[in-house]
């Protein structure tokens, strides 16, 4: 390739790109090619796969939750500075590097979404859902919170506050959510067993 | 850039469909290309702003029909190409180019791990001095660049509250396009949903956004 058309790639780059109309087809072909010159080892995919696939995800976020419902001094330090809480628990890393907790009150509901892009926080929550990454959430929750949240089926009374959280730079948000009445007798782990992922995001309450 | 990505506050994408016992990954291609991004990421042949500007460079009625992980695919096979790791011919063809040199993977299984518990701080430890204190007043700036930028248009010419300064951060605008990582301090601002969206929105609901110092203006 010459400087001429490297250059034309920058001015008009995607010229030749269309939606793929076989991806599985093509990423195979370019895992192989990529494998064939030496830049991946496919055994790292392997395991960057089962790492998400099996390792990561809400159930991680979930502990956090619960550790801060049981224990009010490590609740301070969460909000105080979600990184370094978090890593008491041993999460951090990888879309998790700069943590901010967001507490729900009685008074205040907090919701999450990165309207540029897919920003989430997946040291604790893992890989996002679909939805969160879609349009339609993208569009709305900074416009038309509380109707997306009645999408829901959450039903915010005019006089709590809704504050939404568009992850713009590379801080991460996780919702601490309100700990439902009647779980006073519960251990940490039956508590985070009531924990969601979209309580997580804003997008659900939990309930006992 | 003025793309379609920047989507907050649009209408007519429909309702919200979220989807039941959803798996991580809907097929194994989708857990693949996006294990392709991180290990080929670990090159660090480009930076997470430019690998944000190679999906926003999609063509806006594509982005709109592609799903997510066809957007990876597409912003993958760009990347490569222009950061000269791969040929257009080499995709094409498949093969690698006759004579070209093996290269030794970045990232091999054994270090997967550490790369996912290290991470990639975006903060840097630098003596830069905040332009704006908490609980200043601040504008967003009227900026319309052709380049990447996570200043989203909703935002831009309002007024809000500088609400906490989370420190000094890679800037993205320079970043994603190779010019210099120009840390700043970055700040989270509450803007007002009815600054935002108008007298319709709740008189106590606000949006907070992360700006960097170069997005504001005192107000």
């Amino acid at each position: 390739m010459d400087a001429h058309d490297h250059d034309h790639d920058h001015a008009h780059p995607h010229d030749h790109q269309v939606v793929p109309s076989d991806p599985a087809l093509r990423v195979k072909a370019l895992e192989s090619l990529l494998v064939e010159k030496g830049l991946v080892d496919p055994a790292a995919l392997d395991a960057l796969v089962d790492a998400y696939e099996t390792k990561i995800g809400p159930r991680n976020g979930a502990r956090v939750v619960a550790r801060a419902w049981s224990d009010p001094a490590y609740k301070a330090r969460l909000l105080a500075d979600g990184t370094a809480a978090m890593a008491e628990l041993g999460y951090g890393g990888a879309q998790g590097e700069h943590m901010r907790v967001l507490e729900n009150t009685p008074t205040v509901h907090n919701l999450v979404v990165c309207t540029l892009c897919s920003c989430y926080p997946w040291s604790v929550l893992g890989l996002p859902p679909v939805w969160y990454k879609s349009a339609p959430y993208r569009s709305r929750a900074v416009i038309d919170p509380r109707g997306v949240l009645r999408e829901f089926g959450l039903e915010v009374p005019d006089h709590v506050e809704v504050r939404v959280w568009d992850s713009t730079a590379e801080l991460r948000y996780l919702v601490l959510p309100e700990r439902p009445a009647g779980t006073e007798g519960l251990s940490e782990d039956q508590l985070a067993a009531l924990v969601t992922r979209d309580a997580m995001v804003g997008t659900a309450k939990v309930t006992a | 850039m003025n793309g379609i990505h920047d989507m907050g506050g649009m209408h007519g994408m429909g309702p919200v469909r979220p989807e039941r016992d959803e798996p991580v990954f809907h097929t194994a291609w989708e857990g693949r290309v996006f294990a392709l991004n991180i290990a080929i990421r670990a090159r660090r042949a480009w930076n997470i702003d430019a690998g944000r500007y190679g999906i926003e460079l999609i063509p806006p009625a594509d982005y709109l029909r592609m799903s997510y992980y066809e957007r990876w695919l597409v912003r993958l096979e760009e990347l490569l190409v222009v950061r000269a790791l791969a040929t257009r011919e080499e995709l094409e063809t498949k093969t690698p180019a006759r004579g070209a040199m093996k290269a030794e993977p970045a990232l091999t299984a054994d270090r997967v791990p550490f790369v996912i518990r290290n991470g990639a701080a975006a903060s840097r430890d630098v003596p830069v001095p905040p332009r704006f204190a908490v609980k200043q007043r601040v504008r967003a700036r009227m900026l319309n660049p052709e380049g990447h930028t996570r200043l989203p248009r909703y935002v831009r010419g309002r007024t809000g509250t500088v609400e906490r300064d989370h420190g000094v951060y890679v800037f993205p605008d320079t970043n994603a396009l190779f010019l210099g990582e120009n840390p700043q301090h970055v700040y989270s601002v509450r803007f007002a949903a009815r600054e935002l969206w108008g007298p319709r929105a709740s008189p106590l609901d606000a949006v907070y956004l992360d700006l960097w110092d170069d997005y504001l203006d005192p107000a």
